[in-house]
């Protein structure tokens, strides 16, 4: 008798679960409404338009009237050799932009951690968070001003030492260097905040233990900070490698543009999809770069983390 | 001992401090070449200490050329309204992923966390927003892609979740409904969370031109940002043609 009523109620509340749910909280889903139907609309709905990338898709038929390619467009990209330019750009960039920010967040941090004079430190963390809240845009007219072939600070130095003045926007090799610096110039220093909050928060006892046994403080930032400092630096890493294929397209299109000399080095995926979609018109190709991107993104993601895991529990994201 | 600390301290401190003023002074130098007079920019390039100082540049953008100040009302309004809905919208949604009594909270989580992992990239976000006409208008600067970040909605929930279920509970004996709860008990014990997402979503906002870049073909809606890259860009092709057809032009 009782396991049945058990059973009826369970049973019961199965079926009636979420429209019932609905039903009884109601104002909660209702004001959660607009996000849902957002969400709705710019995520799943979003979705099946990833089958034009099998299509040959015009923007007169849509989705349901274009004709079918198959893989047609993935084979063009893949025959053309631009492919494995703009991948490897993308991979190159990415990864020149993490270990770069890292480091340098990670070094700032820990000297942050070493100074003991209040104002100092909260004026040059003020210092080193401003450019994080500028946007590529603005970056990229210091970027100009930096590195203008006639009035640049750089070539009026180069002239003034005696050297030869580079035409730097005219030449491809220069730009990962300079993306590089830009990125970590913008980055590391909000980076480091982040750094500094995890180091705030290593229990003081630890320290005063190691300093009971004598440590000094490199060996205290050796042996406490650093290891501590790892799931932080790891997850932070771990999310960074899961868009590694995707290009910061922000980035990228305010500094360089349509400045077609500099797309040998500096073309990224999103780049090249965006030329295609709005310069081309030819979303079917875009969509199929998109595609392998996610794809391969989606690798990326999982399996880092599952390195992570394997290799330290506590660095992993889930 | 303590001599030897403060000489590590100030290697570090001198360190830092070279970090922080590079953080500046590009920022600077671009301010100062915007007060310089062109024709000493045209002698000596550009430099940190103008020989003439000159506000022509701003005259030029505040009274001549009206396409700026139109970027900037286009921006100031997009920035004000989305900034609003955007942050309403996600501190209603962390309610509902938040709140114990809805039995289906964790599957919405699930809801909203699978569209912040899994996007379908730019190609169908653009063709849903031709479908949906969001081109060349205020709703296409607003809605797309800003309007609401999982992220952010998570960040408010792991903030709500902090707030004690009696004081939900103990509303709700004394009569209170959800929009009490959210508005009157819940929103003043998260302003310090609200005003985070109010910088985030602001900051998007104001620094956005992609949505600009993919969906306004209208110069007359151009913001802010997108007038600035635009110019930027015509810069480069000029000098870019002075040095393919020499230097006169």
């Amino acid at each position: 008798m009782m396991k049945n009523g058990g059973h009826l109620s369970k049973k019961n509340k199965k079926k009636r679960g979420f429209i019932h749910d609905i039903r009884t909280n109601a104002v909660s889903y209702l004001m959660g409404f607009p996000a849902i139907l957002y969400a709705l609309v710019f995520g799943y709905l979003t979705y099946p338009y990833m089958i034009i990338a099998f299509q040959k898709f015009s923007y007169r038929t849509g989705i349901f009237g274009s004709e079918f390619v198959g893989f047609k467009n993935f084979e063009f990209f893949f025959k053309s050799s631009q492919v494995y330019t703009i991948t490897f750009n993308t991979i190159k960039l990415n990864l020149l932009f993490i270990i770069f920010t890292t480091l340098v967040a990670l070094l700032l941090a820990l000297g942050f951690n070493e100074l003991r004079n209040k104002k100092f430190i909260r004026m040059n963390q003020a210092a080193i968070m401003f450019p994080n809240y500028l946007s590529w845009v603005v970056v990229s007219y210091m970027i100009y001003s930096l590195f203008s072939t006639n009035y640049g600070l750089i070539n009026q130095t180069l002239i003034l030492i005696g050297a030869k003045p580079i035409v730097w926007y005219n030449n491809a090799d220069y730009w990962p260097a300079i993306l590089t610096i830009m990125r970590v110039w913008k980055r590391a220093g909000i980076d480091s905040i982040i750094y500094m909050a995890t180091i705030a928060g290593i229990d003081d006892s630890f320290i005063e233990a190691a300093k009971l046994d004598g440590a000094n403080r490199r060996q205290i930032c050796r042996h406490i900070t650093l290891p501590l400092l790892v799931p932080t630096v790891s997850i932070m890493t771990l999310l960074a490698i899961g868009s590694i294929m995707y290009g910061d397209f922000g980035m990228i299109y305010a500094i360089v543009g349509d400045n077609g000399v500099l797309l040998r080095t500096t073309d990224v995926i999103d780049t090249y999809m965006f030329r295609a979609l709005r310069r081309l018109g030819d979303p079917s190709s875009a969509m199929a770069i998109g595609l392998i991107q996610s794809l391969i993104g989606f690798i990326m993601v999982f399996g880092s983390n599952a390195l992570a895991r394997k290799l330290n529990p506590d660095a992993a994201l889930y | 001992m303590k001599h030897k600390i403060s000489k590590a301290n100030m290697v570090i401190g001198t360190l830092i401090l070279v970090f922080s003023i590079f953080c500046i002074l590009p920022m600077l130098l671009t301010f100062m070449v915007s007060i310089t007079e062109e024709e000493s920019i045209r002698q000596f390039g550009y430099r940190f200490i103008p020989n003439k100082i000159s506000f022509y540049a701003y005259q030029l953008i505040f009274h001549q050329d009206s396409s700026v100040m139109r970027a900037y009302a286009v921006t100031i309004i997009t920035t004000a309204v989305g900034t609003t809905l955007a942050a309403t919208i996600t501190f209603m949604a962390a309610y509902l992923v938040h709140n114990k009594e809805v039995r289906y909270r964790n599957h919405m989580a699930l809801y909203f966390f699978i569209t912040m992992i899994f996007s379908a990239g730019i190609v169908p976000w653009y063709l849903m927003c031709r479908a949906l006409g969001l081109t060349d208008s205020f709703f296409a600067l607003i809605i797309p892609s800003l309007l609401f970040s999982p992220f952010n909605m998570f960040l408010v929930r792991n903030y709500m979740n902090a707030i004690p279920d009696s004081l939900r509970e103990s509303a709700r004996v004394d009569g209170a409904g959800d929009l009490i709860i959210l508005f009157q008990i819940y929103a003043p014990l998260c302003t310090s969370v609200i005003a985070t997402i109010v910088f985030f979503y602001g900051l998007s906002y104001w620094n956005n031109w992609f949505s600009a870049v993919m969906l306004i073909d209208n110069p007359r809606m151009y913001p802010l940002q997108y007038i600035l890259m635009r110019l930027q860009s015509q810069m480069n092709m000029v000098v870019e043609m002075q040095r393919t057809y020499g230097r006169t032009l």
